[in-house]
């Protein structure tokens, strides 16, 4: 294995299984916060005691996303010192500005938030939950403030010795690729905690436990997970899908197996993409929809793969493209799921549908494929560059760590992260058993 | 330093987070070393990680912002230093991981097959915590074999001295990591000291004691082991004799552990403790200015303050942001230590598992 390889499978890796968890914190967060609130409003202690149990889940992912997150702010320096010799004025920034401004406010209040509800009151404790669901919110904006300008930098000048140099902070703060990306990314993690909120409560409804709390957190997962279903086609993901259309044409093309330029370009549903021929084999195509798509005429002209040089096309097409259908593919059935359940719950038919209570059950683990899929388009559709169009991927890491070196610390990351895994998932599967209940009040440290 | 640069003002706030994270994080590392010698049964351990339980995991976010400071305001020192430190660097985020993991994890279940693999997880990792920094810190103000293109690679250890190919371990390094475990253990132990009563109180006390005699020991030793390893000490030491207010700091500090720990007085002894890491932290950073990193070899090859720093636009941005930051980062530890104040105490209602 060439050291580049195995720089890049490591940070795959790393970041890959650290974001399995804070996209659960983010969109949990924001559902806790509407918990609280209901409880606050109406004074309700059922609704305390539904924070109170998300809040112990809320817990184990905050430490997995903790334990797990520490070692991507050091892996730019260990496995990419040239790309970060050369980019950390700039994105230094975005990562220090998550810590200094994120960082110590989830830190701070989730201590608060998990140990201090019979200390702060109601008020307090909302409060609390509030800042926390903040913290965690504004954490992905620096993180995205961060790869936007991987993938469109913009706010810098490029000195004598090739270092990049910030020129202006609210240019890379605003860079107009970070925005749609923001509000997808975090859409998307509002799927993952609707998803996972309903999927419990259909548990709870089916096995006929906690059957109160079963038809809370499905109601709230339903309703939220319809609106936040939709926000991911539309605007944010059609949003996205322009960017990438505008800066990086040659990604799209990828992303969508069109290998020949055309007028009206078809919209590949499915097939598989067959590089070294330049085809789509076994195609299913929606005519002329990719055009309609993305510049919004039906006889627009999209350049394929043949309109660029080869040295610059990503160099796993066949994993981009199938990456970015899996993305599409769950995000659409996504929808399907939530807006028929909306439809019933409207109904008032949702908790006795033994069949949507099913799927939504055993839809658990999927937005949690789709939310890494959507990651490894962007990451691959940035390929072969690590600074779209600046600095090649190659260029980036670090010269005098070996492949072996590399390998040796990935097989002990793929050690240590299976060993969490097996206990994370113990932990939650023991509360999700034991359930929700005004009986939970003990803290979990101490 | 007559005319102060833009890169020495980030040097300084950079050692200024550094000592902070030393200070806080420190104490729970300490905590976590004496784990299982001062806490014997399952309360008095409940105990020990109820004292660390709300403030551990904002201590440990000095450390991140202090690394996120160091990418921006000395990329070049960042990308050197984290890449030639690869193999103990990983080891440290492994040791982070799995400490973090048994604190929050522990009393998630309360069974005998359960919380004893915790406990030793977590004291173990704490301590190993404790001596990597100190080597760390060693390497560091040893020097580094950087080449021409400002990289190095070391390996773990080679035949432990310290010149010329240096490994991660050599007998100075591995000197302050005995000295940085001792005197962690110590801070932690005070630390306990504060927040405990009766016999788990006691024990804590005793530990203290015994642990401050090997920190002033080991603090003289390295001491006179810093002045012969890196020449830059005495070269700065006789061009500022201000310098000297630090290590002054830091012994005025040590010996005020002893003083107040003998009239049994908590808080003082604690912060005294405070004012010695801080001491000899600053002490090093004044040792190496204007180093970030020296080197062994060629001297030509070291990192300065002014070769590693980021552009000083960027820099001057970075001033406009980090400040309040930093001010609103230490007005919400202020209000979560104030919350959590006084002695911890179990539970009414807990029991013992059987």
């Amino acid at each position: 294995m060439d050291a580049v390889a195995a720089h890049r499978i490591h940070f795959a890796f790393t970041a890959s299984y650290h974001y399995l968890f804070p996209q659960l914190t983010i969109g949990l967060g924001l559902l806790i916060v509407i918990l609280k609130t209901v409880a606050l409003r109406t004074g309700d202690a059922h609704y305390d005691d539904a924070a109170r149990f998300w809040g112990r889940i809320f817990a184990i992912t905050f430490a997995m996303g903790v334990a797990t997150g520490i070692p991507l702010e050091f892996q730019f320096g260990t496995n990419w010192s040239r790309f970060s010799r050369a980019a950390g004025g700039v994105i230094g920034q975005t990562l220090a500005l998550e810590g200094v401004y994120a960082f110590f406010l989830e830190s701070s209040f989730l201590g608060l938030f998990l140990y201090g509800e019979a200390r702060l009151g109601r008020r307090g404790h909302w409060l609390a939950a509030v800042l926390l669901f903040l913290g965690s919110w504004l954490s992905g904006y620096f993180i995205i403030a961060t790869n936007a300008w991987m993938q469109y930098p913009v706010g810098h000048v490029r000195g004598a010795s090739g270092q990049f140099e910030l020129q202006s902070l609210a240019a890379l703060l605003l860079n107009p690729w970070a925005l749609p990306q923001y509000a997808h990314t975090m859409s998307a993690a509002v799927v993952t905690g609707c998803f996972v909120m309903a999927s419990i409560g259909a548990y709870y409804l089916i096995v006929d436990e906690h059957a109160a709390y079963g038809r809370t957190f499905v109601r709230l997962g339903v309703v939220v997970g319809l609106a936040a279903t939709w926000l991911q086609i539309f605007p944010t993901g059609d949003a996205q899908g322009r960017m990438v259309a505008l800066h990086q044409p040659v990604t799209l093309a990828a992303m969508e197996g069109l290998f020949q330029s055309e007028e009206g370009a078809p919209l590949a549903i499915l097939g598989q993409p067959d590089v070294p021929n330049r085809r789509l084999d076994n195609p299913l195509l929606v005519p002329r929809a990719l055009s309609f798509l993305t510049y919004r005429r039906w006889t627009a002209r999209v350049e394929g793969l043949d309109a660029f040089p080869e040295d610059a096309w990503p160099d796993n097409i066949a994993l981009l493209y199938y990456c970015y259908h899996i993305m599409v593919g769950l995000g659409t059935i996504f929808v399907a799921i939530t807006s028929l359940a909306a439809w019933q719950l409207w109904r008032g038919a949702l908790f006795r549908s033994r069949p949507m209570l099913w799927v939504l059950m055993l839809s658990l683990p999927f937005p949690f494929i789709a939310n890494t899929a959507g990651w490894a388009t962007a990451e691959l559709g940035r390929q072969p560059w690590v600074i779209y169009g600046l600095m090649r991927t190659a260029e980036g890491s670090s010269p005098l760590v070996s492949a072996g070196n590399a390998l040796f610390t990935l097989l002990g990351f793929a050690g240590l992260y299976a060993l969490l895994t097996i206990l994370a998932l113990f932990l939650v599967s023991r509360e999700i058993v034991h359930g929700p209940g005004p009986d939970q009040a003990a803290d979990p440290v101490g | 330093m007559t005319t102060m640069t833009t890169g020495d003002l980030w040097f300084c706030l950079l050692a200024f987070m550094g000592i902070m994270y030393v200070i806080l994080d420190g104490f729970d590392l300490g905590a976590g070393a004496v784990h299982l010698l001062v806490a014997r049964s399952d309360a008095e351990r409940r105990l020990v990680l109820r004292s660390i339980g709300p403030v551990w995991d904002g201590n440990e976010v000095w450390l991140i912002a202090a690394g996120g400071t160091l990418f921006f305001a000395f990329p070049a020192l960042y990308a050197a230093s984290f890449s030639g430190f690869y193999l103990p660097l990983m080891i440290v985020l492994w040791l982070l991981m799995l400490r973090g993991i048994a604190i929050e994890f522990r009393n998630h279940l309360d069974s005998p097959a359960w919380t004893p693999a915790w406990d030793v997880v977590f004291s173990a990792s704490s301590l190993l915590l404790a001596l990597f920094y100190g080597v760390a810190l060693g390497n560091v103000v040893r020097g580094v074999p950087l080449t021409g293109e400002g990289w190095f690679f070391e390996p773990l250890w080679t035949d432990l001295r310290v010149a010329p190919e240096p490994g991660i371990f050599d007998w100075y390094t591995v000197s302050v990591g005995l000295t940085a475990l001792a005197a962690l253990v110590l801070h932690g132990a005070l630390w306990l000291h504060c927040k405990t009563e009766g016999a788990l109180q006691a024990r804590a006390r005793h530990i203290a004691d015994r642990a401050w005699w090997s920190t002033f020991g080991l603090t003289v030793l390295i001491t006179i082991f810093t002045w012969i390893v890196q020449p830059q000490l005495s070269v700065n030491a006789a061009a500022h004799p201000w310098g000297f207010v630090f290590p002054l700091a830091a012994a005025t500090g040590l010996f005020g552990v002893r003083r107040q720990l003998a009239r049994g007085a908590e808080t003082s002894s604690f912060l005294a403790s405070c004012a010695y890491l801080a001491g000899m932290l600053a002490s090093a950073a004044f040792s190496v200015h204007p180093f970030v990193l020296p080197t062994i070899g060629d001297a030509s090859n070291a990192l300065t303050v002014d070769s590693a720093a980021a552009p000083r636009a960027g820099l001057e941005i970075a001033l406009v942001w980090w400040l309040p930051g930093i001010v609103l980062a230490v007005v919400y530890a202020l209000y979560v230590y104030r919350r959590f104040r006084g002695k911890v105490r179990l539970e009414a209602g807990w029991v013992p598992s059987a």
